[in-house]
């Protein structure tokens, strides 16, 4: 009776620890977006921000706002939320605490993709929007196939290790791919790939916006659905086994919710890694390790982080602007090398 | 016979001196025609005789021998030494820390010696080149320091897995703080070639001042070769015959570190040569140090020199990157190499 008590109790209490998580994000985030909206080479007032965002602004700050800013920053914030989401399935299934969509090389195989789409046109923005995440999402495929396929070894299955050196390597791999064969296709795009590989949200333009969001809003809603699975998938294989999941072809829809999430995002906002890496943990940091409450968190965490990152990538060296993925290599990077540290062999 | 002694000849009859000096001689043969045949391969096409003439009866007045010397010939060398230093710092990497991923581009040497360069051209513009070189070094000896830090911090200690992870994400790290110094002081022009790695920069000014440090780097590997063959046993091994393992790592770090700082100094951070040739050259010539380390110069050399000739081949009038070129070659090798487990070295 006793215990009956209990469990609803601190049900109730990661409840409302996770609202307060959430909501203190939330706003964290509209903050962001606010400072990012004053910074830039034209410079905006908080005021004259607010004042425009209800239109009262003049023609010019209009343009500024809603036609440079804000889809860039809404870009930045949609594609941590995917990569984040991504990294959290990635983690969950593989039972790698270090897995990422960028370190795994499904990043980079949509990268390829998007190139050679992009080299059958003029310049990478007459490439249409809403076709680019199909491409990316086929080389994100093929790039995650190729990485389970070479890190599968018979009788040992997939060792964690040995699936993140795979995907390091793939990944390194197909970047020089990419780099050769540029050249070849379209000496051209070689600016384009360079940034790509550097990680800069490229295509800020409400049309991105657009091609981006219904992948999101399908496969985020969907991974949340899949939360209690991933739970059972993070207790070990016997056990999920045992509670009757059938656990392979649970685990590889959901890895193509993962190679999904992380395709679309990076193929509007070019290579970004360790997004995947650091929401999730933080986000189990904060709220514990079900995954009802970390997908969420690691979204809104996902989202905040690229969207700081943007910021400072534009802020701190005015008026050039530093690609958003070197400045979140820089935050992503030892964070790694902490939680390799930390990690058993 | 005592134990240690039957199998150090146990090893020594995995040696195979014939090869070794089968390998050698076809080695610089080939060497020697491939540099010919890259001197002569260009916009302006030069007969293999004239490159002949150029070399040992050099005319001044002729534009075609002028070419030759101040332009293709460092160049050709620069690659050569460029790919002997690898190769060595790999092998000499692979003997004493018994890893089989050992590579100087691999463990973070050549992006730290990069990162290092990158602030010296940002804050020191014009320095002089030999103070270029012993900041390459430094540099070097800071990439090792990070990787090998946080390695041997990891509860499960030093695997050879484990620094390649490190490796990649420290090589993350200095990479993006490398390209932010180079974003925000407008050197990326300088700093191009280095991130995708390129020979063509090559000086006789620049040759002249490294050549005395690769030779001393050579001899002393070569010195120290017999040592290392013992210490590539296992270090209870190695004690046991009498090596003062303690002298023979700091040495052999020394070596390591001015051979990849000397030769990113020139091609920038290239990866998976010093991975790549000593196991070809072990397969070769089998365990013995003192043939692998010779026979690894003359094949790191035409190697290097062979892949920046395809460099210019592949896509003319362009020059395909030859970082990216190579990685296209060692990621293959990579991957099965840590497919086998990465145990036998």
């Amino acid at each position: 009776m006793n215990r009956n008590t209990y469990i609803p109790e601190s049900k109730r209490k990661k409840n409302k620890k996770f609202i307060v998580v959430a909501t203190t994000l939330f706003v964290l985030i509209l903050l962001a977006m606010m400072v990012s909206m004053n910074t830039g080479h034209i410079k905006l007032t908080p005021i004259e921000v607010i004042r425009t965002f209800f239109g009262f602004g003049t023609e010019k700050q209009h343009l500024v706002l809603f036609e440079f800013r804000l889809p860039r920053i809404v870009l930045s914030a949609l594609v941590g939320m995917g990569l984040a989401v991504s990294g959290c399935i990635l983690q969950g299934i593989s039972r790698n605490a270090l897995a990422d969509p960028g370190i795994l090389g499904i990043n980079a195989g949509a990268g390829l993709a998007v190139m050679l789409f992009i080299s059958f046109f003029s310049s990478p923005v007459a490439a249409p929007p809403y076709l680019l995440p199909f491409f990316a999402l086929v080389g994100a495929g093929v790039a995650a196939i190729l990485i389970y396929t070479l890190s599968y070894k018979r009788g040992e299955g997939i060792e964690p290790t040995r699936l993140l050196l795979t995907g390091v390597a793939v990944a390194a791999g197909i970047s020089a791919l990419m780099l050769v064969l540029t050249l070849r296709l379209s000496p051209e795009n070689y600016q384009f790939v360079a940034i790509w590989l550097a990680g800069s949200v490229w295509g800020a333009d409400w049309s991105y916006v657009l091609a981006l969001l219904p992948w999101l809003a399908v496969l985020i809603p969907f991974t949340l659905s899949k939360a209690s699975l991933l739970n059972t998938l993070n207790l070990g294989e016997i056990t999920a086994v045992g509670l009757g999941a059938s656990i392979e072809k649970e685990r590889r829809i959901l890895l193509a919710a993962a190679v999904g999430l992380a395709g679309v995002s990076v193929s509007v906002s070019g290579s970004i890694g360790f997004v995947g890496l650091v929401g999730p943990h933080l986000a189990r940091q904060l709220v514990g390790s079900q995954h009802q409450y970390v997908i969420p968190i690691s979204a809104l965490l996902g989202g905040l982080l690229v969207v700081v990152a943007d910021t400072i990538g534009r802020w701190i060296m005015q008026p050039t602007e530093i690609p958003v993925g070197i400045v979140v290599a820089v935050i992503g990077a030892p964070y790694f090398l902490y939680l390799l540290a930390r990690s058993k062999a | 016979m005592s134990v240690l002694q039957m199998k150090l000849k146990e090893e020594t009859k995995r040696s195979r001196p014939v090869m070794g000096v089968v390998t050698l001689v076809i080695g610089m043969v080939a060497l020697f025609f491939s540099v010919g045949l890259s001197i002569s391969y260009g916009a302006a096409d030069i007969q293999l005789h004239t490159v002949w003439q150029a070399i040992f009866t050099y005319d001044q007045t002729l534009t075609t021998h002028q070419i030759i010397h101040d332009i293709r010939f460092p160049r050709v060398l620069g690659a050569a030494i460029v790919g002997a230093c690898f190769a060595v710092a790999g092998a000499l990497i692979q003997g004493i820390t018994r890893n089989p991923l050992g590579d100087p581009g691999l463990l973070g040497l050549s992006a730290g010696a990069a990162f290092m360069l990158a602030i010296c051209f940002a804050f020191f513009p014009g320095m002089k080149y030999i103070y270029l070189v012993l900041f390459s070094f430094l540099g070097a000896s800071i990439g090792a320091g990070m990787v090998y830090g946080v390695g041997s911090l990891a509860r499960g200690g030093l695997t050879p897995m484990r620094l390649v992870l490190a490796g990649a994400a420290v090589t993350a790290l200095l990479t993006a703080l490398s390209e932010g110094i180079a974003i925000y002081f407008n050197i990326g022009q300088e700093l191009a070639f280095w991130s995708a790695g390129g020979v063509s920069g090559t000086t006789w000014f620049n040759l002249k001042i490294l050549t005395p440090f690769v030779f001393a780097g050579f001899i002393g590997a070569i010195l120290l070769s017999k040592s290392i063959t013992l210490l590539s046993l296992g270090d209870e091994i190695a004690v046991g015959l009498g090596q003062k393992t303690g002298v023979i790592k700091f040495f052999g770090a020394i070596i390591v570190l001015v051979l990849a700082g000397a030769a990113v100094s020139i091609v920038g951070a290239v990866g998976f040569v010093g991975l790549m040739v000593p196991h070809i050259t072990r397969f070769i010539v089998g365990h013995d140090y003192r043939w692998i380390i010779p026979v690894s110069i003359v094949l790191g050399a035409l190697f290097v020199v062979l892949a920046d000739l395809g460099a210019r081949v592949i896509n003319p009038p362009h020059e395909t990157p030859i970082g990216a070129l190579i990685a296209l070659i060692g990621v293959p090798f990579f991957l099965y190499l840590s497919r086998k487990g990465g145990k036998t070295i």
